[in-house]
């Protein structure tokens, strides 16, 4: 019965789309203010956030795995590429105030510098589509690892490292809500 | 207490709760990750098939590999947006913001910067995802809820990379 292909797929697209952008909006992602003051250690919103779905998503994604329900879909570590392009990323998100998801979402709700900076968004990808058979040759190809998960490197079990990874989740939340720093 | 469809700020716990648990779905039902960018860059190819011709976008080697068309990807896109419409006018939250307050705080209130801002801003963004195969969503929760190595590398790189601009944007000046 799964994964549905076709035009099926194409009505579910939709849907888990819209549900997904429903929850940036009610998460209050979609705010300038909330994603900048993560980054000034001011508000806590986007680690919450993406923390808990990192882990609630990977326990579950494992249990799938391992019931046979589902694929791992573990794209190539091409490190050099993956370094410098989360480094001019995070740059990047910064200035715009979004990443791309939810700067494409926070148009929906208003924000026409969230639309402006889209229009960066197609600029910037017509700007790699024109670099790429250089970025191919001299940065992609360049320590190559494969598809490789943390587990696979460490040869610790992938679910003591989602263990792990959930109590550090924790944690930094318990600390984080004890801190105060949000409220100052 | 209002209803929970009228209520803005759910708990972020909770919200990521619901993407952690929409990953589930998609990853079973139809074997295809959330991701924006790829789809991102979909659009741009449209875009500039337009302007140079459809011709010389399919020659683009990158192009080539994702050609624009209404496929699963750039209806979750089309998706996002709907969803994230559809929660602002359920809650009554829409709202036009040109200049966002923490940014007039530091910057003033003129529109034309924080639009020039903005733009150098998404498109470096975008530069950088492509490079990196995806952005936080693709690239860090859901390569990063699979433990892959591609999403951990990005996630940190991409924190400390912000950190760094925010505190050279915000830091305190005398």
């Amino acid at each position: 019965m799964f994964p549905i292909t076709g035009n099926a797929a194409l009505i579910l697209a939709v849907v888990f789309g819209a549900a997904f952008g429903w929850l940036l909006h009610r998460g209050r992602v979609l705010d300038y203010n909330v994603i900048i003051n993560q980054f000034r250690f001011r508000d806590f919103t986007v680690l919450k956030v993406m923390f808990t779905a990192i882990v609630v998503g990977g326990i579950g994604v494992l249990a799938l795995v391992h019931l046979g329900a589902a694929k791992f879909h573990v794209r190539d570590a091409n490190m050099l590429a993956t370094i410098i392009g989360a480094a001019i990323f995070g740059v990047g998100m910064v200035l715009y105030g979004y990443c791309p998801g939810t700067g494409v979402a926070a148009i929906a709700t208003g924000k026409l510098h969230a639309l402006v900076g889209a229009v960066g968004m197609i600029f910037g990808a017509m700007l790699y589509a024109a670099s790429f058979a250089w970025v191919n040759s001299h940065i992609l190809s360049v320590w190559k690892l494969g598809k490789v998960t943390l587990a696979g490197i460490s040869g610790l079990p992938h679910a003591v490292l989602l263990g792990l990874l959930a109590a550090a989740a924790i944690a930094l939340f318990v600390t984080v809500e004890r801190s105060g720093v949000e409220r100052r | 207490m209002s209803p929970i469809s009228k209520q803005v700020n759910w708990s972020p716990y909770l919200v990521g709760a619901g993407i952690g648990v929409l990953s589930w779905v998609v990853f079973v039902v139809v074997a295809n990750p959330i991701g924006i960018t790829t789809a991102i860059s979909q659009v741009a190819g449209g875009v500039a098939g337009m302007a140079v011709g459809g011709e010389a976008v399919t020659q683009n080697p990158y192009w080539a590999k994702h050609p624009m068309k209404l496929d699963y990807g750039t209806l979750f896109l089309v998706g996002t947006f709907i969803g994230a419409l559809l929660s602002a006018l359920a809650s009554r939250s829409f709202r036009i913001e040109t200049v966002p307050s923490v940014w007039q705080e530091r910057f003033g209130p003129s529109v034309t910067r924080r639009m020039v801002v903005a733009f150098i801003g998404g498109a470096l963004a975008m530069y950088g995802a492509r490079m990196a195969g995806g952005c936080t969503s693709g690239n860090g929760i859901s390569q990063g809820l699979q433990l892959a190595v591609v999403g951990w590398t990005f996630l940190v790189v991409m924190f400390a990379s912000g950190l760094v601009t925010a505190w050279l944007l915000f830091r305190p000046r005398n």
